[in-house]
């Protein structure tokens, strides 16, 4: 770290005092390789989960994707490794006017492109607008992350679509680029940090006609660049996939502005099933792999593998509908959130290092509120609860996804097994309805809201309380099934739209705490930090909580 | 004869053109989908609409039948929902692993099953031949993915014999021929990467091979019983001939017909079979891709593609081998 | 995974079991098909060798002793060792399930204190005084869910069996009893569906399912075997239509109606009883198969052996192996009873084993 710093702090000042371009930080760069202290060589085989998408950022938005993508490719802002806090990326430092809408990026200098061109305010630029401009349904549709922050795009092709933030970029010099919003949001800065917003090579995008998303039949079909020559700046440049293999290849990039990759090559191998991955970690054959069964962890850390758990950036809980006239009564929400021994099941199912939650977003958030009404065990006081608002002998219908594994819901069968008994036990009859994850139970429970309870789950991107708590109540939804909590949808945009972090963090830990005392409308369940794990010939990996892990400072020792 | 192809090809026509009008229409009334499954936890109505519309589910489904129809007249089965490939790229990356996979298998099958099985007719009743059948009742019986996973657990974490799943070692730099490791391996003469897919060939063959093997075991033993029992055998005795002579030329010969028909009719059973040993060892074939596009993505351009794929080789097969019946034997008229 | 048409004899061999569809007795190789028979069948489709077998199941009943045949049959069945180990695995099984609450010391689904004291994710009580077995991954009696599991097992199985049974029964008497293009087109379809390897129909039928649950299982498991009773019951029908006594019944004048319900139906359940035996080893084979690969009933409330090792077996099967290893026992144990009985069952009723 220190010596990655104390050569970035070179490198810049010798750029500053010479005067010289791109060219001379590269051969500084090459200098700095053949002195062979960092590189060590090898191959670092990784096994992922699942199959990426594509390899073009903006079209992404699951962690399998960009799990690549990152090797690739940089953000103008970084999350410091291993926490969510917010570093410089390309950009070296950014500021904002006081209303939160002018941003202005000091970027990097000297750094280059896989395939050569430079790295400047026009590329910025060249990535802002492309996104901003973006034509087509499908191309459209696929930008979940830019949707999510910018809200909408120059000409939605969806009706219904919302008021764009993004006003304009502009390159004020070859080194300072300004992007300038309609509107302030809570998602900046930290959305700047998101590997769907990566900043890619204009030349190479514009030679892989990258924009083109066709649409046949009932999919798409993406770009060469997106499939083929994907260029950043990244410590990695892409090497290939190998679909009938299942193994994607990256070379390391002997260019790197930053802290080069000590491995010559990384080879990510997708392997779905989770037995599987361990037994391939056992057996030697990949020297890392990405969620482990939350049963296997200890075995493995017994068996001398370095099991790195990532600090819990989600939330796990139960949905409640107040479709249901009953449940529209705060009493009986509490009664259910009364009724549920969370502490024992996160004892019994939570992966090792879980926490019993009592906000819908985990404490290291700006806004967590540690004074909140909590919940403790208590089944008397939830019949009495009941009792009180004349809802004994309720009857509930209890959704959940029998067939899915997620970070923050590891195994969804056994959590609505237990939270199911502990509602009966208090006199709720529970009738479970098992529906597929994809076969119709997020449309049930998110579009039709056929559901009393459901369990369902986040796993933040950026450091922003609006990111979790905005998500779930920032607006009326079908899945809590009251579409008028005015007051509560108020509370969160006002918090939202706050640019002072003070008094941000003052709106935001009152949301939380009206949520839990006088809102309810859902009970928060657990965070379940999900791990990492790689041989102990494996070093310098540090797991990220936004599973923002970086390959360029892995070694591998033989 | 030539009509009667015809006429036979017309109906093979008419009977996808149905079936394909049907498992589209279900597949697309089925609750959730490609849209669910594409936006995961950040669905909102307005992402869904878009979604719905880019991919034209806002037609009505004759509409969108139609297209289909329209592109599959070119030979464009569409593209993987997930990956944006190829549906044909797809299935013909999945198809030489089932393939290879099935092969090994019935290799093994048939390489141990007709000696084991003419071993046990020949010593009928004792140790061997009881051993033999008490074997492969329990083959039968046994779940095979739980077998495949006491010899994956034994065989590669606890002794590290064999690699636990996939078809050739991770990084491995071979070239791909015809998709047939093993095969493309001897073909350019990179032995390395022959003899590793090899490797990793043997525990999936294994499992796979159990129920196969356990049938070939007893078809063969009750077939060379059957024969041992004929007339020419006995005669062949009683005229003293000596035993290699009657093996070779009377008994395996005779005794070998049911067998070769059995081991044909074994397909159906191994592809079975090949669905859950490809999911014990991360395969990555037909049978994989059949599960992962069911319960992962609801891969539906994928699965409509398999199914189809499969109800033409079905009636393709079934075609020749009734006209290759009728040309072997004129007694049997097709009609 | 298997066929119950194709799983082989047990025991002595019979010339009966020679596999080919043209079998020495037939040189035309029209087993089963009685005089109205139809030709175009009988030329070695795909699932020729399973109809084959099928076929000679049925005619084993074409010509019916009355209650000779059963005492025959029942003589020699007790003298069969092989039949007698598979009655007395198949007896205790269905024992053990009508009677589970009263063997079971403990509810299947209510956790215990005990038990969950000392529960993790990754760590799994054993054995402890009261719980003979341990714990489940929930905290639950897992010697008392294996108990109840006998109870849900039985129930797939049986209901799988019987459902399959009367769908196929239903149509092998429509296309036995219509004859002509009814049955050509019937036949045909079974064909196919006995063509189409077992357990990728059923992974099919799940998926075209709107929902999944144990009925779901139940009914794809089911819709396997429907075309092996379809076959069986046609071919034993045709078979005993020109057999003597329903030729003398037909001569007296009884109403066809009459013949088909009181004499020939009767007779063929001979035969499809057989079949169930073996149909119901593959039912449980195969719904424990469907829930290995996810696929299979979503209840994890429930005890099911093939459940029990589809999903906990699998998961926890390093914190305790034994969740994968009492189940498999189990499911082996009555699958190979019910086989062992259905083959020995099968002899008893061959003809050509009757003295």
């Amino acid at each position: 770290m220190q010596a990655r710093r104390l050569r970035t702090a070179v490198s810049l000042v010798a750029v500053a005092a010479l005067a010289v371009g791109a060219a001379g930080c590269a051969e500084s760069d090459r200098g700095d390789d053949s002195s062979g202290e960092a590189k060590t060589g090898g191959t670092f085989i990784f096994a992922g989960a699942g199959d990426p998408k594509n390899f073009d950022p903006i079209f992404n938005d699951d962690g399998e994707s960009f799990r690549p993508v990152r090797q690739m490719y940089d953000t103008l802002i970084q999350h410091k490794p291993g926490t969510a806090d917010l570093v410089g990326g390309l950009a070296e430092s950014w500021e904002h006017d006081p209303d939160g809408k002018v941003w202005t990026f000091k970027l990097r200098q000297g750094v280059k492109f896989h395939d050569g061109t430079p790295f400047n305010s026009a590329a910025v630029c060249y990535n802002f607008d492309r996104w901003y401009n973006m034509k087509g349904a499908a191309a459209q549709s696929q930008m979940i992350y830019y949707q999510d922050v910018f809200g909408g795009f120059a000409k939605n092709e969806a009706e219904g679509a919302g008021q764009a933030l993004y006003n304009k970029c502009e390159a004020k010099d070859d080194g300072t680029a300004v992007v300038t919003l309609n509107q302030y949001k809570g998602a900046f800065p930290g959305a700047f940090a998101l590997t769907a917003l990566s900043i890619a090579s204009p030349d190479a995008l514009k030679k892989g006609d990258a924009d083109t998303v066709k649409q046949n039949g009932d999919s798409f079909e993406y770009s060469s660049f997106a499939t083929t020559t994907p260029v950043g700046t990244g410590p990695f440049t892409f090497g290939g996939w190998d679909k009938a293999k299942n193994e994607i290849t990256l070379n390391r990039n002997p260019d790197y502005w930053g802290d080069k990759a000590k491995v010559d090559k990384v080879i990510i191998k997708v392997i779905k099933d989770e037995n599987t991955r361990k037994q391939e970690l056992r057996a030697g054959t990949v020297q890392g792999i990405d969620f482990p069964a939350p049963a296997d962890r200890k075995a493995l850390s017994g068996e001398g593998f370095q099991v790195l758990d990532r600090p819990a950036f989600n939330i796990l809980y139960l949905g409640i509908n107040q479709k249901n006239p009953k449940l529209k009564d705060l009493r009986v929400r509490q009664a259910i959130a009364y009724a549920l021994n969370r502490q024992q099941l996160v004892q019994t199912k939570g992966p090792g290092g879980t926490k019993v939650a009592d906000e819908f977003m985990p404490d290291t958030v700006l806004g967590y509120a540690p004074d909140v009404q909590k919940y403790e065990y208590n089944p008397d006081k939830a019949k009495q609860l009941l009792k009180d608002a004349g809802a004994e002998g309720l009857t509930l219908n209890f959704y959940y996804p029998p067939d899915v594994s997620r970070p923050y819901m590891p195994n969804p069968q056994e959590i609505f097994t237990v939270l199911a008994n502990d509602l009966q036990a208090v006199g709720i009859k529970v009738n479970g309805v098992p529906r597929p994850w994809n076969g119709g139970f997020k449309d049930d429970v998110q579009q039709f809201g056929k559901q009393d309870l459901h369990i369902l789950g986040w796993t933040g991107d950026y450091n922003d309380p609006g990111n979790f708590v905005g998500t779930f109540f920032g607006r009326g939804k079908v899945e809590f099934g009251d579409q008028a909590m005015t007051e509560m949808f108020e509370a969160i945009a006002k918090a939202d739209g706050t640019v002072d972090e003070a008094g941000k963090k003052a709106a935001w830990e009152q949301v939380n705490r009206d949520i839990a005392a006088k809102w309810l409308p859902a009970v928060p369940v657990w965070h379940a930090p999900p791990a990492i794990v790689v041989t102990k010939d494996v070093q310098g990996l540090t797991a990220s909580p936004l599973t923002d892990e970086r390959f360029n400072t892995v070694s591998v020792s033989k | 004869m030539l009509r009667v192809i015809v006429r036979r090809l017309l109906q093979l026509v008419v009977t996808l053109i149905a079936l394909s009008a049907l498992i589209f229409i279900w597949l697309r009334n089925l609750p959730g989908g490609p849209v669910e499954a594409l936006l995961g936890e950040r669905a909102t109505p307005e992402r869904r609409a878009l979604l719905i519309k880019a991919l034209g589910y806002d037609q009505p489904i004759l509409v969108q039948y139609g297209k289909f129809m329209q592109r599959v007249l070119t030979g464009d089965l569409g593209n993987s929902i997930r990956s944006g490939d190829p549906v044909t790229d797809v299935i013909a990356r999945a198809f030489p692993a089932t393939i290879e996979l099935a092969a090994a298998a019935m290799i093994i099958a048939v390489g141990l099953g007709v000696p084991l099985g003419y071993l046990a007719a020949r010593y009928r009743g004792r140790l061997l031949d009881n051993l033999t059948i008490a074997g492969t009742l329990l083959g039968i019986s046994i779940p095979i993915f739980f077998l495949g996973y006491l010899l994956k657990d034994v065989l590669t974490q606890d002794i590290h014999w064999f690699p636990p799943s996939g078809r050739i070692s991770t990084g491995m730099d071979n070239t791909t021929v015809t998709g047939f490791y093993v095969l493309d391996g001897l073909l350019t003469r990179e032995l390395d990467a022959s003899a590793d897919a090899l490797w990793h060939l043997i525990l999936p063959a294994i499992t796979l091979a159990t129920i196969p093997l356990a049938v070939i075991v007893r078809i063969t033993r009750a077939s060379v019983l059957d024969v041992l029992n004929e007339d020419y055998v006995r005669t062949a005795e009683a005229k003293g001939l000596r035993h290699r002579t009657i093996r070779g030329r009377h008994i395996l010969r005779n005794a070998l017909l049911p067998v070769v028909t059995t081991i044909g009719l074994q397909t159906g059973a191994l592809l079975s079979g090949a669905v859950l040993t490809e999911k014990v060892y991360n395969w990555g074939g037909l049978g994989t891709l059949i599960t992962d596009s069911i319960s992962g993505g609801r891969d539906y351009p994928v699965l409509q593609a398999i199914i189809l794929l499969a109800a033409l080789v079905f009636v393709l097969v079934n075609l020749l081998v009734d006209l290759s019946y009728a040309f072997i034997d004129p007694r049997v008229r097709v009609r | 995974m298997t066929d119950p048409t194709t799983r082989p004899g047990v025991g002595k061999p019979r010339t009966g079991d020679s596999p080919a569809g043209t079998s020495a007795e037939d040189p035309a190789g029209q087993p089963g098909d009685g005089p109205a028979g139809h030709r175009e069948r009988s030329i070695g489709r795909l699932g020729d060798r399973k109809r084959a077998r099928l076929d000679e199941l049925a005619r084993a009943t074409a010509d019916p002793g009355g209650v000779s045949l059963y005492r025959d049959a029942l003589r020699r069945l007790r003298r069969n060792p092989v039949a007698i180990v598979g009655a007395v695995i198949v007896g205790l099984f269905v024992l053990v399930a009508i009677f589970a609450p009263l063997i079971a010391p403990h509810d299947p689904v209510q956790r215990f204190d005990e038990l969950t004291r000392d529960l993790t994710v990754d760590s799994i009580p054993g054995a402890t005084a009261g719980h003979p077995f341990g714990s489940d991954p929930l905290g639950r009696d897992f010697f008392s869910r294996m108990i109840h599991g006998s109870r849900q097992t039985l129930f797939v199985g049986v209901l799988a069996t019987l459902i399959g049974l009367t769908l196929g029964v239903l149509l092998g008497a429509v296309a036995g009893a219509f004859g002509g293009w009814v049955d050509v087109v019937l036949m045909r379809l079974t064909d196919v569906m006995l063509a189409l390897p077992s357990l990728l129909l059923a992974i099919t039928l799940v998926a075209m399912a709107s929902r999944s649950s144990q009925w779901t299982v139940i009914f794809a498991v089911a819709i396997v075997s429907v075309p092996i009773f379809a076959r069986l019951l046609r071919g034993s029908m045709l078979a005993q239509r020109e057999s003597d006594h329903v030729l003398a019944a037909r001569a007296l004048g009884v109403k066809e109606r009459n013949i088909v319900l009181r004499h020939m139906l009767p007779n063929s359940l001979t035969a499809v009883i057989v079949q169930a035996t073996l149909t119901f080893a593959v039912a449980i084979l195969d719904a424990a198969a469907l829930s290995f690969l996810g696929l299979g009933d979503p209840d994890i409330n429930r005890a099911e052996w093939g459940l029990m090792l589809g999903v906990d077996g699998q998961r926890y099967f390093e914190v305790r192996p034994e969740l994968a290893y009492y189940p498999a026992l189990a499911i082996i144990v009555v699958a190979l009873g019910f086989t062992l009985l259905g083959e020995a069952m099968r002899e008893a009723i061959d003809p050509k084993n009757r003295r």
